[in-house]
Protein backbone atom coordinates (compact mmCIF):
# COMPACT_ATOMS: atom_id res chain seq x y z
CA UNK A 1 0.00 0.00 0.00
CA UNK A 2 1.12 3.48 -0.93
CA UNK A 3 -0.33 6.77 -0.72
CA UNK A 4 0.99 9.49 -2.11
CA UNK A 5 -0.86 12.88 -0.93
CA UNK A 6 -0.65 16.47 -1.99
CA UNK A 7 2.70 16.25 -2.32
CA UNK A 8 5.16 18.95 -3.34
CA UNK A 9 8.58 19.53 -4.39
CA UNK A 10 10.87 22.42 -4.97
CA UNK A 11 14.63 22.06 -5.98
CA UNK A 12 16.63 25.19 -4.71
CA UNK A 13 18.59 25.49 -7.22
CA UNK A 14 21.48 28.81 -8.28
CA UNK A 15 18.91 30.65 -10.25
CA UNK A 16 15.94 30.38 -7.84
CA UNK A 17 13.48 27.56 -7.42
CA UNK A 18 12.70 24.99 -9.88
CA UNK A 19 8.76 23.41 -9.18
CA UNK A 20 9.20 19.47 -10.19
CA UNK A 21 6.27 17.90 -8.58
CA UNK A 22 2.73 20.14 -8.21
CA UNK A 23 0.40 18.80 -6.03
CA UNK A 24 -0.17 15.27 -6.38
CA UNK A 25 -1.69 12.71 -5.03
CA UNK A 26 -2.44 8.85 -6.51
CA UNK A 27 -2.20 5.77 -4.44
CA UNK A 28 -1.11 2.34 -4.86
CA UNK A 29 -3.04 -0.51 -3.69
CA UNK A 30 -1.47 -3.96 -2.28
CA UNK A 31 -0.07 -5.55 -5.57
CA UNK A 32 -0.80 -3.46 -7.48
CA UNK A 33 1.67 -2.64 -10.57
CA UNK A 34 1.21 0.28 -10.82
CA UNK A 35 2.38 3.24 -14.04
CA UNK A 36 3.99 6.37 -13.96
CA UNK A 37 3.71 8.07 -17.49
CA UNK A 38 4.50 11.72 -18.65
CA UNK A 39 6.66 13.51 -20.52
CA UNK A 40 10.46 14.24 -20.36
CA UNK A 41 11.46 16.10 -16.79
CA UNK A 42 7.38 16.11 -15.74
CA UNK A 43 8.79 15.16 -12.39
CA UNK A 44 8.20 11.26 -12.41
CA UNK A 45 12.02 10.31 -11.43
CA UNK A 46 11.66 13.06 -8.39
CA UNK A 47 8.39 11.60 -7.53
CA UNK A 48 9.39 7.89 -7.35
CA UNK A 49 12.75 9.22 -5.65
CA UNK A 50 10.72 10.52 -2.85
CA UNK A 51 8.65 7.29 -2.49
CA UNK A 52 12.15 5.99 -2.06
CA UNK A 53 12.83 8.17 0.62
CA UNK A 54 15.83 9.85 -0.92
CA UNK A 55 14.90 13.32 -0.32
CA UNK A 56 11.45 14.08 1.67
CA UNK A 57 8.70 15.74 -0.07
CA UNK A 58 9.16 19.92 -0.04
CA UNK A 59 5.09 19.69 0.85
CA UNK A 60 2.63 16.54 1.00
CA UNK A 61 3.13 13.52 2.23
CA UNK A 62 3.93 10.13 1.32
CA UNK A 63 2.97 6.67 3.21
CA UNK A 64 4.12 3.08 2.37
CA UNK A 65 2.13 0.17 4.38
CA UNK A 66 0.67 3.13 6.58
CA UNK A 67 3.88 4.44 7.51
CA UNK A 68 5.27 7.83 6.58
CA UNK A 69 8.15 7.43 4.78
CA UNK A 70 11.62 8.84 6.50
CA UNK A 71 14.51 7.52 4.68
CA UNK A 72 15.32 4.89 2.97
CA UNK A 73 14.30 1.59 3.78
CA UNK A 74 14.58 -2.23 3.34
CA UNK A 75 10.50 -2.51 2.89
CA UNK A 76 11.34 -0.90 -0.70
CA UNK A 77 13.17 -2.01 -3.45
CA UNK A 78 14.56 -0.27 -6.38
CA UNK A 79 15.50 -0.08 -9.80
CA UNK A 80 17.45 2.46 -11.62
CA UNK A 81 17.77 3.54 -15.48
CA UNK A 82 21.47 3.33 -15.57
CA UNK A 83 23.23 -0.11 -16.01
CA UNK A 84 25.92 1.83 -13.91
CA UNK A 85 23.71 0.79 -11.09
CA UNK A 86 25.45 -2.49 -10.29
CA UNK A 87 28.58 -2.85 -7.53
CA UNK A 88 31.39 -3.56 -10.43
CA UNK A 89 33.24 -5.47 -7.84
CA UNK A 90 30.85 -7.90 -6.92
CA UNK A 91 29.56 -10.73 -9.02
CA UNK A 92 26.08 -11.47 -9.92
CA UNK A 93 25.12 -13.63 -7.09
CA UNK A 94 27.58 -10.79 -4.75
CA UNK A 95 25.44 -7.75 -5.97
CA UNK A 96 21.55 -9.82 -5.50
CA UNK A 97 23.26 -10.66 -1.88
CA UNK A 98 23.82 -7.66 -0.82
CA UNK A 99 20.77 -6.77 0.73
CA UNK A 100 20.57 -10.07 2.49
CA UNK A 101 24.46 -9.45 3.88
CA UNK A 102 23.22 -6.20 4.94
CA UNK A 103 20.19 -7.56 7.14
CA UNK A 104 22.80 -10.14 8.93
CA UNK A 105 21.72 -13.30 6.90
CA UNK A 106 24.29 -16.17 6.68
CA UNK A 107 26.38 -16.79 3.91
CA UNK A 108 24.97 -20.04 2.50
CA UNK A 109 21.60 -19.10 3.42
CA UNK A 110 21.73 -15.64 1.39
CA UNK A 111 23.42 -17.50 -1.25
CA UNK A 112 20.59 -20.05 -1.68
CA UNK A 113 18.03 -17.16 -1.63
CA UNK A 114 19.74 -15.11 -4.20
CA UNK A 115 20.80 -17.76 -6.53
CA UNK A 116 16.50 -18.33 -6.30
CA UNK A 117 16.01 -14.71 -7.74
CA UNK A 118 18.82 -15.62 -10.48
CA UNK A 119 16.65 -18.24 -11.89
CA UNK A 120 14.07 -16.11 -11.26
CA UNK A 121 14.86 -13.45 -13.99
CA UNK A 122 16.60 -16.46 -15.91
CA UNK A 123 20.36 -15.70 -15.27
CA UNK A 124 21.84 -18.49 -12.69
CA UNK A 125 23.91 -19.47 -15.33
CA UNK A 126 25.87 -16.26 -14.84
CA UNK A 127 25.81 -16.36 -11.04
CA UNK A 128 29.84 -16.00 -10.64
CA UNK A 129 30.11 -13.32 -13.50
CA UNK A 130 31.16 -9.41 -12.53
CA UNK A 131 28.97 -6.79 -14.16
CA UNK A 132 30.98 -5.96 -16.76
CA UNK A 133 30.64 -9.26 -18.41
CA UNK A 134 27.03 -9.02 -18.95
CA UNK A 135 24.94 -7.42 -21.38
CA UNK A 136 22.74 -4.20 -20.61
CA UNK A 137 19.87 -6.29 -20.11
CA UNK A 138 21.17 -9.01 -18.08
CA UNK A 139 22.34 -6.03 -16.09
CA UNK A 140 19.16 -4.42 -15.57
CA UNK A 141 17.77 -8.51 -14.71
CA UNK A 142 20.67 -8.19 -11.93
CA UNK A 143 19.18 -5.12 -10.70
CA UNK A 144 15.47 -6.51 -10.75
CA UNK A 145 16.41 -9.47 -8.50
CA UNK A 146 18.59 -7.75 -6.22
CA UNK A 147 15.91 -5.31 -5.43
CA UNK A 148 13.81 -8.33 -4.59
CA UNK A 149 15.97 -10.64 -2.48
CA UNK A 150 15.34 -8.95 0.25
CA UNK A 151 11.79 -9.54 0.07
CA UNK A 152 10.54 -5.91 -0.40
CA UNK A 153 6.63 -5.80 -0.24
CA UNK A 154 7.50 -2.67 -2.73
CA UNK A 155 9.37 -2.70 -6.16
CA UNK A 156 10.09 1.36 -7.44
CA UNK A 157 11.47 1.01 -10.90
CA UNK A 158 12.56 4.12 -12.86
CA UNK A 159 12.65 3.19 -16.59
CA UNK A 160 14.98 0.55 -15.84
CA UNK A 161 14.78 -1.05 -19.80
CA UNK A 162 14.86 2.39 -21.73
CA UNK A 163 18.47 2.41 -22.63
CA UNK A 164 17.66 -1.42 -24.21
CA UNK A 165 17.51 -1.83 -27.52
CA UNK A 166 13.36 -2.56 -28.56
CA UNK A 167 13.89 -6.25 -28.80
CA UNK A 168 15.48 -6.76 -25.54
CA UNK A 169 13.23 -4.17 -24.16
CA UNK A 170 10.29 -6.14 -25.41
CA UNK A 171 11.98 -9.57 -23.81
CA UNK A 172 12.07 -7.93 -20.41
CA UNK A 173 9.20 -6.50 -20.29
CA UNK A 174 7.45 -10.65 -20.47
CA UNK A 175 10.30 -11.40 -17.85
CA UNK A 176 9.05 -8.72 -16.03
CA UNK A 177 5.15 -9.31 -16.04
CA UNK A 178 6.13 -13.09 -15.27
CA UNK A 179 8.00 -12.12 -12.18
CA UNK A 180 5.48 -9.84 -10.59
CA UNK A 181 2.99 -12.51 -11.22
CA UNK A 182 5.16 -14.46 -9.10
CA UNK A 183 6.00 -12.26 -6.67
CA UNK A 184 2.58 -10.17 -6.48
CA UNK A 185 4.51 -7.33 -5.29
CA UNK A 186 3.45 -3.68 -5.60
CA UNK A 187 5.12 -1.76 -8.00
CA UNK A 188 5.32 1.78 -8.97
CA UNK A 189 7.04 1.96 -12.48
CA UNK A 190 8.28 4.84 -14.30
CA UNK A 191 8.22 5.05 -18.41
CA UNK A 192 7.26 7.57 -20.93
CA UNK A 193 6.74 4.87 -23.35
CA UNK A 194 2.84 4.51 -23.76
CA UNK A 195 2.99 1.22 -25.13
CA UNK A 196 5.14 -0.59 -22.30
CA UNK A 197 2.83 1.21 -19.43
CA UNK A 198 -0.65 -0.68 -21.21
CA UNK A 199 1.67 -4.34 -21.28
CA UNK A 200 2.51 -4.38 -18.20
CA UNK A 201 0.06 -1.94 -15.63
CA UNK A 202 -3.09 -2.40 -13.54
CA UNK A 203 -3.74 1.20 -13.69
CA UNK A 204 -1.68 4.10 -15.39
CA UNK A 205 -1.02 7.40 -13.62
CA UNK A 206 -0.43 10.45 -16.39
CA UNK A 207 1.45 13.01 -15.88
CA UNK A 208 1.52 16.45 -17.54
CA UNK A 209 4.25 18.33 -18.96
CA UNK A 210 6.72 20.23 -16.40
CA UNK A 211 5.68 21.18 -13.51
CA UNK A 212 4.22 17.71 -12.89
CA UNK A 213 0.48 17.41 -11.93
CA UNK A 214 -1.57 14.37 -12.18
CA UNK A 215 -3.29 14.70 -15.40
CA UNK A 216 -5.42 10.88 -15.46
CA UNK A 217 -5.50 7.80 -14.32
CA UNK A 218 -6.19 4.97 -16.54
CA UNK A 219 -7.64 1.85 -15.44
CA UNK A 220 -5.97 -1.26 -17.26
CA UNK A 221 -8.50 -4.07 -17.53
CA UNK A 222 -7.10 -6.48 -19.78
CA UNK A 223 -6.15 -10.12 -19.13
CA UNK A 224 -2.83 -11.27 -18.57
CA UNK A 225 -0.29 -12.38 -20.90
CA UNK A 226 -1.19 -9.33 -22.96
CA UNK A 227 -1.45 -9.11 -26.60
CA UNK A 228 0.17 -5.82 -28.19
CA UNK A 229 -1.78 -6.21 -31.10
CA UNK A 230 -4.94 -6.92 -29.83
CA UNK A 231 -7.75 -3.62 -30.34
CA UNK A 232 -8.00 -3.08 -26.81
CA UNK A 233 -4.56 -3.08 -26.64
CA UNK A 234 -4.18 -0.46 -29.04
CA UNK A 235 -7.11 1.48 -27.90
CA UNK A 236 -5.81 1.44 -24.70
CA UNK A 237 -2.70 3.33 -25.98
CA UNK A 238 -4.65 5.44 -27.93
CA UNK A 239 -6.47 6.61 -24.95
CA UNK A 240 -3.11 7.11 -23.09
CA UNK A 241 -1.60 9.26 -25.88
CA UNK A 242 -4.59 11.80 -26.23
CA UNK A 243 -4.49 12.47 -22.16
CA UNK A 244 -0.69 12.80 -22.67
CA UNK A 245 -0.86 15.24 -25.84
CA UNK A 246 -3.84 17.42 -24.44
CA UNK A 247 -3.25 20.70 -24.13
CA UNK A 248 -3.55 22.13 -20.62
CA UNK A 249 -6.68 21.03 -18.09
CA UNK A 250 -8.50 18.36 -19.23
CA UNK A 251 -10.77 16.06 -17.49
CA UNK A 252 -8.23 15.02 -14.69
CA UNK B 1 53.42 -19.75 -24.63
CA UNK B 2 54.74 -17.85 -27.91
CA UNK B 3 53.14 -14.96 -27.84
CA UNK B 4 54.50 -14.73 -24.31
CA UNK B 5 58.04 -14.79 -25.42
CA UNK B 6 57.47 -12.55 -28.16
CA UNK B 7 56.27 -9.95 -25.39
CA UNK B 8 58.85 -10.08 -23.34
CA UNK B 9 61.12 -9.68 -26.53
CA UNK B 10 58.84 -7.13 -27.26
CA UNK B 11 59.65 -5.67 -23.48
CA UNK B 12 63.46 -6.53 -23.48
CA UNK B 13 64.50 -4.75 -27.08
CA UNK B 14 64.74 -1.06 -26.06
CA UNK B 15 67.15 -1.89 -23.45
CA UNK B 16 69.05 -3.89 -25.70
CA UNK B 17 69.46 -1.16 -27.99
CA UNK B 18 70.68 1.02 -25.17
CA UNK B 19 73.04 -1.71 -24.35
CA UNK B 20 74.48 -2.25 -27.64
CA UNK B 21 75.07 1.71 -28.26
CA UNK B 22 76.57 2.08 -24.41
CA UNK B 23 78.71 -0.93 -25.36
CA UNK B 24 80.11 1.03 -28.68
CA UNK B 25 80.71 4.23 -26.53
CA UNK B 26 82.03 2.13 -23.73
CA UNK B 27 84.85 0.34 -26.24
CA UNK B 28 85.15 2.98 -28.44
CA UNK B 29 87.70 4.77 -26.19
CA UNK B 30 86.59 8.33 -26.46
CA UNK B 31 86.22 8.24 -22.91
CA UNK B 32 88.22 7.21 -19.90
CA UNK B 33 86.69 3.83 -18.70
CA UNK B 34 87.17 5.12 -15.05
CA UNK B 35 84.57 7.28 -16.26
CA UNK B 36 82.31 5.37 -18.56
CA UNK B 37 82.99 1.61 -17.82
CA UNK B 38 81.61 -0.78 -20.54
CA UNK B 39 78.62 -3.17 -19.15
CA UNK B 40 80.86 -6.50 -18.51
CA UNK B 41 82.85 -4.04 -15.67
CA UNK B 42 79.60 -3.48 -14.25
CA UNK B 43 77.85 -6.77 -14.31
CA UNK B 44 81.62 -7.95 -12.62
CA UNK B 45 81.26 -5.15 -9.90
CA UNK B 46 77.62 -6.01 -9.52
CA UNK B 47 78.74 -9.89 -9.06
CA UNK B 48 81.56 -9.10 -6.48
CA UNK B 49 79.74 -6.84 -4.57
CA UNK B 50 76.52 -9.17 -4.59
CA UNK B 51 79.09 -12.45 -3.52
CA UNK B 52 80.52 -10.47 -0.68
CA UNK B 53 77.05 -9.43 0.79
CA UNK B 54 78.10 -5.76 0.72
CA UNK B 55 75.05 -5.09 -2.22
CA UNK B 56 72.36 -7.42 -0.31
CA UNK B 57 72.95 -5.48 2.79
CA UNK B 58 72.79 -1.99 1.34
CA UNK B 59 69.68 -3.24 -0.95
CA UNK B 60 68.27 -4.58 2.26
CA UNK B 61 68.74 -1.20 4.15
CA UNK B 62 67.37 0.33 1.55
CA UNK B 63 64.57 -1.66 1.17
CA UNK B 64 63.27 -1.71 4.81
CA UNK B 65 63.57 2.04 5.32
CA UNK B 66 61.23 1.95 2.13
CA UNK B 67 58.61 -0.41 3.24
CA UNK B 68 58.36 0.90 6.78
CA UNK B 69 58.10 4.50 5.66
CA UNK B 70 55.58 3.57 2.95
CA UNK B 71 53.63 1.28 4.78
CA UNK B 72 52.77 4.43 7.58
CA UNK B 73 51.90 6.48 4.20
CA UNK B 74 49.88 3.91 2.60
CA UNK B 75 47.66 3.28 5.56
CA UNK B 76 47.95 6.93 7.06
CA UNK B 77 47.23 8.31 3.41
CA UNK B 78 44.10 5.99 2.16
CA UNK B 79 42.19 6.65 5.99
CA UNK B 80 42.93 10.67 5.77
CA UNK B 81 42.17 10.68 1.90
CA UNK B 82 38.86 8.85 2.19
CA UNK B 83 37.68 10.76 5.63
CA UNK B 84 38.02 14.12 3.37
CA UNK B 85 36.28 12.96 0.47
CA UNK B 86 33.72 11.84 2.41
CA UNK B 87 33.27 14.29 5.40
CA UNK B 88 33.06 17.72 4.83
CA UNK B 89 34.09 18.93 7.85
CA UNK B 90 37.33 17.15 7.64
CA UNK B 91 37.77 18.46 3.86
CA UNK B 92 37.79 22.03 4.83
CA UNK B 93 40.15 21.45 7.66
CA UNK B 94 42.79 19.40 5.59
CA UNK B 95 42.17 19.93 2.27
CA UNK B 96 44.40 23.45 2.35
CA UNK B 97 47.25 22.05 4.55
CA UNK B 98 47.49 19.06 1.80
CA UNK B 99 47.31 20.95 -1.40
CA UNK B 100 50.29 23.34 0.03
CA UNK B 101 52.12 20.80 1.49
CA UNK B 102 52.08 18.24 -1.22
CA UNK B 103 53.87 20.37 -4.39
CA UNK B 104 57.00 21.18 -2.11
CA UNK B 105 59.57 18.90 -3.16
CA UNK B 106 60.52 16.53 -0.62
CA UNK B 107 63.95 16.85 -0.02
CA UNK B 108 63.34 20.44 1.00
CA UNK B 109 61.72 18.83 4.60
CA UNK B 110 64.97 16.85 4.62
CA UNK B 111 67.22 19.07 7.27
CA UNK B 112 64.34 19.70 9.01
CA UNK B 113 63.30 16.14 9.20
CA UNK B 114 66.78 15.16 9.48
CA UNK B 115 67.08 17.53 12.83
CA UNK B 116 63.88 16.83 14.53
CA UNK B 117 64.17 12.66 14.53
CA UNK B 118 68.08 12.69 13.89
CA UNK B 119 70.20 11.13 11.21
CA UNK B 120 69.78 7.55 10.28
CA UNK B 121 66.68 5.21 9.96
CA UNK B 122 64.42 7.44 12.67
CA UNK B 123 64.51 10.63 10.46
CA UNK B 124 65.04 9.20 7.06
CA UNK B 125 61.53 6.77 7.11
CA UNK B 126 59.36 9.56 8.69
CA UNK B 127 60.72 11.81 5.86
CA UNK B 128 59.65 9.12 3.57
CA UNK B 129 55.90 8.13 5.05
CA UNK B 130 55.46 12.19 5.20
CA UNK B 131 56.55 13.09 1.78
CA UNK B 132 54.96 9.62 -0.05
CA UNK B 133 51.66 10.64 1.70
CA UNK B 134 50.67 13.53 -0.34
CA UNK B 135 49.78 11.67 -3.16
CA UNK B 136 47.91 8.83 -1.67
CA UNK B 137 45.91 11.19 -0.12
CA UNK B 138 45.12 13.37 -3.22
CA UNK B 139 44.49 10.02 -5.09
CA UNK B 140 42.29 8.69 -2.16
CA UNK B 141 40.57 11.71 -2.01
CA UNK B 142 39.76 11.77 -5.95
CA UNK B 143 38.77 8.35 -5.65
CA UNK B 144 36.00 8.97 -2.98
CA UNK B 145 34.71 12.15 -5.26
CA UNK B 146 34.35 9.74 -8.05
CA UNK B 147 32.34 7.25 -6.07
CA UNK B 148 29.16 7.05 -8.18
CA UNK B 149 26.12 8.20 -6.14
CA UNK B 150 23.92 5.42 -7.55
CA UNK B 151 26.34 2.68 -5.67
CA UNK B 152 25.83 4.81 -2.63
CA UNK B 153 21.90 5.20 -3.13
CA UNK B 154 21.51 1.55 -4.29
CA UNK B 155 23.51 0.18 -0.90
CA UNK B 156 22.07 2.55 1.27
CA UNK B 157 18.52 1.23 0.28
CA UNK B 158 19.09 -2.18 1.06
CA UNK B 159 19.73 -1.29 4.83
CA UNK B 160 24.00 -0.37 4.73
CA UNK B 161 25.15 1.64 7.28
CA UNK B 162 27.91 4.58 7.29
CA UNK B 163 30.38 1.45 8.12
CA UNK B 164 29.38 -1.44 5.91
CA UNK B 165 29.22 1.60 3.19
CA UNK B 166 32.96 2.31 3.50
CA UNK B 167 33.77 -1.39 3.34
CA UNK B 168 31.30 -2.38 0.99
CA UNK B 169 30.98 0.74 -1.59
CA UNK B 170 33.44 3.65 -0.99
CA UNK B 171 36.57 1.38 -0.35
CA UNK B 172 36.10 -0.94 -3.49
CA UNK B 173 34.45 2.31 -5.60
CA UNK B 174 37.46 4.22 -4.98
CA UNK B 175 40.29 1.50 -5.42
CA UNK B 176 41.20 2.26 -9.47
CA UNK B 177 42.08 5.56 -7.54
CA UNK B 178 43.66 4.67 -4.40
CA UNK B 179 45.80 2.15 -6.25
CA UNK B 180 47.12 4.88 -8.71
CA UNK B 181 47.77 6.54 -5.69
CA UNK B 182 49.76 4.39 -4.03
CA UNK B 183 52.00 3.89 -6.91
CA UNK B 184 52.67 7.47 -7.54
CA UNK B 185 53.47 7.42 -3.99
CA UNK B 186 55.74 4.27 -3.92
CA UNK B 187 57.67 6.51 -6.38
CA UNK B 188 57.69 9.58 -4.22
CA UNK B 189 58.89 7.43 -1.83
CA UNK B 190 61.91 6.07 -3.60
CA UNK B 191 63.13 9.54 -4.97
CA UNK B 192 63.39 10.83 -1.36
CA UNK B 193 64.90 7.62 0.29
CA UNK B 194 67.51 7.71 -2.54
CA UNK B 195 68.34 11.51 -2.24
CA UNK B 196 68.19 11.18 2.25
CA UNK B 197 70.46 8.33 2.85
CA UNK B 198 72.70 11.02 0.74
CA UNK B 199 72.46 13.38 3.56
CA UNK B 200 71.71 11.16 6.59
CA UNK B 201 74.90 10.18 6.95
CA UNK B 202 73.19 6.27 7.49
CA UNK B 203 76.46 3.62 7.19
CA UNK B 204 74.08 1.50 4.98
CA UNK B 205 71.81 1.93 1.96
CA UNK B 206 71.70 1.89 -1.83
CA UNK B 207 71.81 6.08 -2.14
CA UNK B 208 74.83 5.74 0.21
CA UNK B 209 76.57 3.62 -1.76
CA UNK B 210 76.05 5.86 -5.10
CA UNK B 211 77.06 8.84 -2.91
CA UNK B 212 79.79 6.97 -1.17
CA UNK B 213 81.38 5.66 -4.40
CA UNK B 214 81.91 9.02 -5.88
CA UNK B 215 85.02 9.79 -3.83
CA UNK B 216 86.74 7.23 -5.16
CA UNK B 217 85.63 7.00 -8.88
CA UNK B 218 84.23 3.89 -8.31
CA UNK B 219 81.39 4.80 -11.50
CA UNK B 220 81.13 0.73 -12.05
CA UNK B 221 79.38 0.69 -8.40
CA UNK B 222 77.25 3.48 -9.08
CA UNK B 223 75.96 1.88 -12.29
CA UNK B 224 75.35 -1.46 -10.07
CA UNK B 225 73.57 0.45 -7.35
CA UNK B 226 71.14 2.16 -9.94
CA UNK B 227 71.02 -1.09 -11.55
CA UNK B 228 69.40 -2.56 -8.13
CA UNK B 229 67.05 0.42 -7.44
CA UNK B 230 65.58 -0.32 -10.69
CA UNK B 231 65.83 -4.22 -10.55
CA UNK B 232 63.58 -3.44 -7.30
CA UNK B 233 61.17 -0.88 -8.46
CA UNK B 234 60.74 -3.14 -11.43
CA UNK B 235 59.89 -6.42 -9.44
CA UNK B 236 57.72 -3.73 -7.02
CA UNK B 237 55.48 -2.86 -9.79
CA UNK B 238 55.11 -6.42 -11.39
CA UNK B 239 54.82 -8.68 -8.55
CA UNK B 240 52.91 -6.29 -6.09
CA UNK B 241 51.04 -3.25 -8.33
CA UNK B 242 50.42 -5.59 -11.19
CA UNK B 243 49.15 -8.70 -9.61
CA UNK B 244 46.87 -6.60 -7.15
CA UNK B 245 45.50 -5.02 -10.59
CA UNK B 246 44.63 -7.92 -11.97
CA UNK B 247 43.25 -9.02 -9.08
CA UNK B 248 40.46 -6.31 -8.44
CA UNK B 249 40.11 -3.29 -11.00
CA UNK B 250 40.85 -5.46 -13.68
CA UNK B 251 38.81 -7.90 -12.85
CA UNK B 252 36.18 -5.66 -11.71
CA UNK B 253 36.14 -3.75 -15.45
CA UNK B 254 37.05 -0.48 -13.86
CA UNK B 255 40.06 -0.37 -15.59
CA UNK B 256 42.03 -1.30 -18.60
CA UNK B 257 44.53 -4.12 -18.53
N1 LIG C 1 18.70 17.94 -8.62
C1 LIG C 1 17.94 18.81 -9.31
N2 LIG C 1 18.09 20.12 -9.13
C2 LIG C 1 17.31 20.99 -9.80
N3 LIG C 1 16.35 20.66 -10.67
C3 LIG C 1 16.15 19.36 -10.89
C4 LIG C 1 16.94 18.35 -10.23
N4 LIG C 1 16.51 17.14 -10.65
C5 LIG C 1 15.54 17.37 -11.53
N5 LIG C 1 15.30 18.69 -11.68
C6 LIG C 1 14.27 19.31 -12.53
O1 LIG C 1 13.03 18.83 -12.10
C7 LIG C 1 12.20 18.51 -13.18
C8 LIG C 1 11.77 17.06 -13.09
O2 LIG C 1 12.89 16.21 -13.24
P1 LIG C 1 12.77 14.63 -13.23
O3 LIG C 1 14.14 14.09 -13.37
O4 LIG C 1 12.01 14.19 -12.05
O5 LIG C 1 11.94 14.35 -14.57
P2 LIG C 1 11.55 12.97 -15.27
O6 LIG C 1 10.08 13.00 -15.45
O7 LIG C 1 12.12 11.84 -14.54
O8 LIG C 1 12.24 13.13 -16.68
P3 LIG C 1 12.87 12.00 -17.63
O9 LIG C 1 11.73 11.31 -18.30
O10 LIG C 1 13.68 12.78 -18.61
O11 LIG C 1 13.70 11.09 -16.78
C9 LIG C 1 13.01 18.81 -14.43
O12 LIG C 1 12.59 20.07 -14.91
C10 LIG C 1 14.41 18.88 -13.97
O13 LIG C 1 15.14 19.81 -14.71
MG1 LIG D 1 13.61 10.31 -15.00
Amino acid sequence: MIEVKNVTLEYGTSEGKVLAVDNASFSAKESEFLCLVGPSGCGKTTLLNMIAGFFPPTQGEIRVHGQAVNGQGLDRGIVFQDFAQLFPWRTALGNVAFGLEMKGVAKSERERIALEQLRLVKLEKFAGSFPHHLSGGMQQRVAIARALAYNPGVLLMDEPFAALDALTRDEMQRLLAEVWRATRKTVIYVTHNVAEAVYLADRVIVMTPHPGRIRAEVPVRLPRPRDPLSVEFLEHQKMLLRHLTQKEEGPS
Amino acid sequence: MKSRAASILRAAFPFAVVAALWEIAAHSGAFPPRLFPALEAVAATLASLTASGVLPHHAADTVFRLVAGFAVAAFAGVLLGIVMGRYRRAEDLLMPLVSIGAPIPGLAYAPLFLLWFGLGDTGSIVLVAFVSAFPVILNSWTGVKAVKEIWIRAAQTMGADERRLFRHVILPGALPYILTGLRLGLAQAWRILVAVEMLAAVPWGLGWLIFGAREFLNTDAMLAGIAVIGAIGLALEKLVFQRLENYTVVRWGMMAS
